[in-house]
């Protein structure tokens, strides 16, 4: 007897009586079709969480450099001066987990433009790759500063939204010129609107710059030492330098060193040292395997030895990113287990028509028997009809279902993903439970006398 | 060798502590290509030597041999195998399977032979079958949408699909008028004469008997009467 002639077969007898046939299967419809629309609608805000958690900066990594320590005194992390640009660049270059790398200057110093002034949250001097570290799209006005500008140390920033609001009243700044640390900056772009972080903190209160920039002009000006080309190749720095005296009564606290002094103790040459990196992994996943790949890397270009400790620290938001996730995950279980109830709920009453059907085809199965079916042919065919039947409503409960989270994306614009994997586990579900609620009836079939059988009226 | 033979074949139903003998030491030989009627009082235990001639059930004792094999000792499967092959069934009430065409009536026991015919050439041999019968222009009927001799002949063609050399008919006519009756008997006569099948049919009836050629009377699970026929009668 063929597969196909065993599946004609239950489809003739399911055929014998449609009305029935489709009321069995309601159970497993409603089943599937719960646990479809569960499955998509789950998959769906989970990639939408994947998403948020994504722009909040979950797959964000920052390392910071270690903590200096001078006799005993530690000065907190961050305060050794071990990172550099070059450590940065050796990230994003050799690093295949990392997707991005900005080195990081940090600043917080007065902004003023006219009459107006403002102590913004963040002044981070950078490279373009921090918009895309952070996640911050396509600019509200205006162009990014570009690499060239970070090799030059051009003095331009993006400002964000809440500068616009405090500095220009609302009215477009591009092109024109804020003072940072009485240091002129060309505005060249407007960031968008962000809102605030996890924390509660405005991220729009933003000015970035390029890192060179704030580096040596804003921050290190008395230090720097480096880069005389940065200091050389901005034509306009010479002019705007002037504005450095713009309080003609200000005076150093200390009086100048003489050439003697400035022998006897030379302050230290440091080289460019930046105040942390940001980086981010190619996906939530990979944030294992980047700050390994960033570990070994850094080790070898600080030169550390296997038992030393490192100079620097990474810290990532997978603590954050593993609770939103458990808590969508757990959402998404319950529905499921109850989606699971329901589809017993039907296996249940495939099982109690079945037995139904074999009591009423008693006769049936006696005359089968008589013209040489074995006890094993009916038992077959009778789970093969339960699963039949199981298969069918499987597939009205993948439609259903379906069409129910497509009706929930375009009602309730929820967000919604097509999972093949929750198709596949429906059929292979709906198909089990067949099988298993089938087996007793069909057993049962299975072991009729075929005179008893025969003669049942 | 005769195609069916029984020795001293007892059946008994326990009915709790009660031993209910239907069969009492029944020996009969039927020869191949006979046609014999079996008749006996109601409760005389026709159906159940049917049954054990059949395959359906098996003896409490006694011995059966069928075309030169012991049959009661075999399993269930075997016996299935048996039934399907060699053996043909024509019931009182048809027993046609319901709101199933003529054509799918007669092909269903193909799905349990162990030759594997393709769907196709399974409804060409339902479909010739049913021309034999006279049933051509109703394949697709429902036993619903058949007389009640349409009926018992589509279970004749499902009885004959798998060319069995032996045919059982308990009461074949008993749910038939004597005009039916009348058309299904001759058609057992031509199975008999042209094709040479052997039929044991069972009835009460002295006129459907008259067709038969040799009549097997039984009488409180014991054969009175016609127990061998004239060939091999004085062997036994
Ligand atoms: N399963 C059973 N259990 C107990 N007794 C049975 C069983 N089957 C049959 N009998 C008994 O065996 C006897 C013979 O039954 P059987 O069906 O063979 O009679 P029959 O000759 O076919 O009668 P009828 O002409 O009415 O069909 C009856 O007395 C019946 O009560
Ligand atoms: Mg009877």
């Amino acid at each position: 007897m063929t597969s196909y002639t065993v599946a004609r077969t239950a489809f003739r007898a399911l055929r014998r009586n449609p009305m029935r046939a489709m009321l069995t299967t309601l159970g497993i419809v409603i089943g599937v079709g719960a646990v479809i629309a569960m499955m998509e609608i789950g998959a769906g805000s989970s990639a939408a969480l994947q998403k948020s958690i994504a722009s909040m900066g979950a797959n964000v990594l920052v390392i910071h450099p270690g903590a200096a320590s001078s006799g005993g005194v530690t000065f907190g992390a961050g305060s050794a001066t071990t990172l550099t640009p070059e450590d940065c660049e050796a990230i994003q270059r050799e690093c295949p987990a990392v997707r991005y790398a900005a080195p990081m200057v940090r600043a917080r110093t007065q902004v003023v433009y006219g009459s107006r002034n403002w102590i913004p949250t963040y002044i981070y001097g950078t490279t373009p790759i921090y918009l895309e570290v952070q996640n911050w799209g396509a600019l509200a006005e205006g162009e990014p500063f570009s690499d060239r500008d970070v090799m030059n140390a051009n003095k331009v920033c993006l400002l964000g939204q809440t500068l616009v609001r405090e500095l220009f009243e609302g009215a477009s700044p591009v092109g024109k010129e804020v003072r940072i640390q009485n240091v002129a900056f060309r505005v060249v772009g407007v960031l968008p609107a962000k809102g605030a972080n996890m924390m509660g903190l405005d991220q729009d209160d933003i000015v970035l710059a390029p890192w060179t920039s704030i580096k040596y002009r804003v921050t290190g000006s008395s230090l720097s030492s480096g880069s005389s080309s940065a200091s050389s190749s901005s034509t306009s720095s010479d002019t705007v330098n002037t504005l450095n005296n713009l309080y003609p009564g200000s005076s150093d606290l200390y009086p100048d060193r003489s050439t003697v002094q400035a022998a006897d103790q030379p302050l230290p040459v440091r080289f460019e040292n930046i105040d942390q990196i940001m980086a981010t992994a190619q996906s939530a996943t990979e944030i294992e395997t980047a700050i390994s790949q960033i570990t070994t890397l850094l080790r070898e270009r600080h030169h550390i030895r296997p038992n030393e400790d490192e100079d620097f620290n990474i810290r990532d938001l997978t603590e954050l990113t593993k609770m939103l996730t458990s808590t969508t995950t757990l959402m998404t279980n319950l529905l499921l287990a109850v989606a699971m109830i329901s589809l017993v709920v039907g296996g249940v009453g495939i099982m109690n028509i079945m037995l139904v059907s074999v009591t009423e085809r008693t006769r049936e199965i006696g005359l089968r028997m008589a013209v040489g079916a074995r006890a094993r042919d009916i038992l077959r065919q009778f789970l093969v009809e339960s699963v039949v039947l199981c298969l069918v409503g499987g597939a009205l409960g993948i439609v259903l279902g379906h069409g129910g989270s497509l009706l929930v994306r375009l009602l309730l614009h929820w967000p919604v993903a097509t999972s093949p994997m929750a198709i596949a586990a429906a059929v292979l579900v709906s198909a089990s439970v067949g099988m298993v609620f089938g087996f007793y009836p069909a057993w049962k079939a299975s072991k009729l006398d075929p005179i008893e059988a025969l003669r049942y009226e | 060798m005769p195609l069916i033979e029984l020795r001293n074949i007892c059946k008994t139903y326990q009915l709790g502590d009660l031993a209910v003998p239907v069969l009492r030491g029944v020996s009969l030989a039927v020869a191949r290509g006979e046609l014999v009627a079996l008749m006996g009082s109601s409760g005389s235990g026709k159906s159940t030597l049917m049954n054990i001639l059949g395959c359906l059930d098996r003896p409490t004792s006694g011995e059966y041999w069928f075309d030169g094999q012991e049959v009661s000792r075999l399993t269930a499967d075997e016996r299935a195998l048996l039934r399907n092959r060699k053996l043909g069934f024509v019931f009182q009430s048809f027993n046609l399977l319901p709101r199933t065409s003529a054509l799918d009536n007669v092909a269903m026991p193909l799905a349990y032979g162990a030759h594997r015919l393709s769907e196709h050439e399974a409804r060409e041999r339902a479909a010739e079958m049913l021309r034999r019968v006279g049933l051509g222009e109703r394949l697709d009927h429902e036993p619903s949408q058949l007389s009640g001799g349409q009926q018992q002949r589509v279970a004749i063609a499902r009885a004959l699909i798998n060319q069995p050399p032996l045919l059982f008919a308990d009461e074949p006519t008993g749910n038939l008028d004597s005009q039916t009756s009348e058309e299904v008997l001759r058609m057992f006569e031509r199975l008999h004469s042209e094709e040479g099948i052997t039929i044991i049919m069972v009835t009460h009836d002295p006129k459907v008997a008259g067709h038969a050629k040799r009549i097997i009377h039984i009488q409180d699970g014991q054969i009175v009467d016609g127990a061998f026929g004239e060939a091999d009668g004085s062997a036994a």
